[in-house]
């Protein structure tokens, strides 16, 4: 979200000019910020929420859709990545994507090691604590390299996703964070992002996409039998993340107010929307409705809201969700057996995709009564041309830069198990446990 | 004696537990087993990826009877596992040499 979004939201100043107002300019006239004890409990809660999609939403979602031999190593990446990307973000992370200086492509250091949050600050044009919103952006920070490991599951050592994840939050999420969010050009052009479509899942995807090309297929793909081992989880893991998602959304809002409302309803009608047109496009080309398939579909509109769920009505979302249920199942069941990538887990076709869906399409719905942003819908083609910028610089840097870090990574500790790890399964290989 | 092993779908163990009992079998070893026979497995969809699983889940029944039950378990076994439609399961007989009760010590049919 720009900072100027985040000043209408919480101040309710729908002015109609703001489409043409440049964010950092605006927000200097903003007046000072006043805590607000109702929009810190919420934005307490969201954090709270956010970090459950990660643990043990995400860990679940995806460990439920691996062999059994691997069920503790893909549980483990999502764990680790929370713990290390929270150290990352304490010391130089949150700077670098939210501490603005002179430059428009990257925060400076003045956050070190948070060194510079006191436990009064307040985090203009917001109502809430500095440590607040450094925490609620934690756990965002947090989830995305974690988005990533569905592409290359079954097959990474554990210590090159370490070592890969770590560096990706600092040189890919930091910066586009910071393009979208914390002052830089992509936000300052008006570009649209409310709750992370493009710096969450655009660029999770994109990154998944070249990993999964770049590690390679997994041994006996196409062959062997590769089928989920416990769909029950995959359940379980994908209702938290709808749950979480709440705070997600609504929590972008920045404030406990009527945007945040508007964000939820839209979040869950989007979803809903897009699990049934994944269900009902897989019952009529596969023969049956699956239980995978609603729950992916689930997810699928969680993503596809998530840029737009400040600055679309229902009625818009309940077509960004249909739309992008059709999307993404098209991009797991077609385009990747088509081209023969092995994107594990499908990070590309529900984050990729349905972030670029959802991105294009809040520039098509943007409503100017929810969000005070106008779209291609009410006029305003130039929107939908912000947003294909948007996609397409967090397309080529996230892209680019995982190509250079998974090689980089490959010719020194190596990105792969040996041959005979992965047939045994990374649960006994690389953590010496095994899950029953 | 003879050891009747049958493999049938676990949704029938129940009912052949039934009809065992009514045609005086004292008592079965039933467990979890997976395999296939001319059905060739089953299909799975995920995600539109569909895979051939080639081993079944299937229940196998042991149950040691005299010589003079064999018929009769098999023809209860038969009626209460059977729906017509493939994958039914089948019937092994084999000999049995030896049977003991370990409590008491009987041995033979005094054992089953």
């Amino acid at each position: 979200m720009t900072k100027l979004s985040k000043f209408l939201f919480s101040t309710g100043a729908l002015a109609a000019s703001a489409v043409a107002m440049a964010g950092p300019a605006f927000a200097d006239e903003a007046p000072a910020p006043v805590l607000n004890t109702g929009d810190t409990a919420w934005m307490l809660t969201s954090t709270a929420l956010v970090l459950l999609m990660t643990i043990p939403g995400l860990a679940l979602f995806y460990g439920g859709m691996v062999r059994k031999k691997n069920v503790l190593g893909t549980l483990m990446h999502s764990f680790a990545i929370t713990c290390l990307v929270t150290v990352i973000w304490a010391v130089v992370g949150f700077s670098l994507a939210f501490s603005k200086g002179d430059s428009d492509y990257i925060g400076n250091l003045d956050q070190f090691m948070l060194n510079a949050i006191g436990v009064a600050d307040l985090w203009a044009p917001l109502n809430i604590p500095t440590s607040v919103f450094m925490i609620f952006q934690m756990t965002f920070a947090i989830i995305t390299p974690a988005l990533i490991t569905g592409a290359f599951a079954e097959r990474m050592k554990f210590s090159a996703l370490l070592w890969f994840t770590g560096l990706w939050s600092i040189i890919v999420y930091a910066p586009v964070c910071f393009w979208v969010w914390g002052g830089g050009f992509l936000g300052g052009a008006g570009v649209l992002d409310f709750a992370g479509g493009t710096v969450v899942h655009i660029n999770s995807g994109i990154a998944g996409l070249v990993a999964a090309i770049i590690i390679g297929k997994r041994k006996g793909y196409g062959v062997e039998n590769l089928a989920p081992h416990n769909v029950t989880l995959t359940l379980i893991g994908g209702s938290m993340l709808w749950v979480g998602w709440f705070g997600f959304n609504a929590g972008s809002a920045g404030a406990a107010n009527g945007a945040a409302g508007m964000a939820m309803v839209v979040t869950q009608i989007a979803t809903a929307g897009a699990a049934l047109s994944w269900m009902l496009v897989e019952w009529m080309t596969h023969r049956k409705p699956t239980v995978l398939g609603i729950v992916s579909g689930a997810v699928a509109g969680l993503v596809a809201i998530t840029p737009a769920a400040g600055f679309v009505t229902p009625g818009g979302a309940l077509l960004i969700g249909i739309v992008a249920g059709i999307v993404c199942f098209w991009g797991a069941a077609w385009l990747k057996p088509k081209f023969r990538y092995d994107d594990a887990l499908d990070v590309f076709a529900v984050h990729g995709l349905g972030g670029i869906t959802g991105a294009l399409l809040t520039g098509v719905f943007a409503a100017e009564a929810i969000g005070g942003k106008v779209g291609v819908l009410e006029g305003n083609i130039a929107q939908l041309g912000l947003q294909i910028e948007g996609v397409l610089v967090t397309l080529i840097w996230s892209g680019v830069c995982t190509a250079i870090l998974l090689f980089l990574i490959d010719k020194t500790i190596g990105l792969r198990v040996e041959s005979d790890a992965e047939s045994e399964g990374l649960d006994i290989n690389q953590h010496g446990e095994m899950v029953h | 004696m003879k050891l009747i092993t049958a493999i049938i779908k676990p949704a029938k163990l129940d009912e052949v537990r039934e009809a065992l009992l009514k045609c005086g079998v004292q008592g079965l070893t039933a467990s979890e087993v997976s395999g296939f026979g001319r059905q060739k497995g089953h299909t799975e969809i995920y995600r539109g990826a569909e895979y051939a699983i080639s081993f079944v889940p299937k229940t196998k029944v042991e149950v040691a009877v005299s010589d003079a039950q064999v018929s009769g378990v098999i023809d209860a076994i038969r009626a209460a596992a059977a729906t017509g439609n493939i994958g039914d399961g089948k019937i092994f007989v084999t000999e049995l040499g030896h049977a003991v009760r370990i409590r008491t010590g009987e041995t033979g049919d005094d054992a089953l």
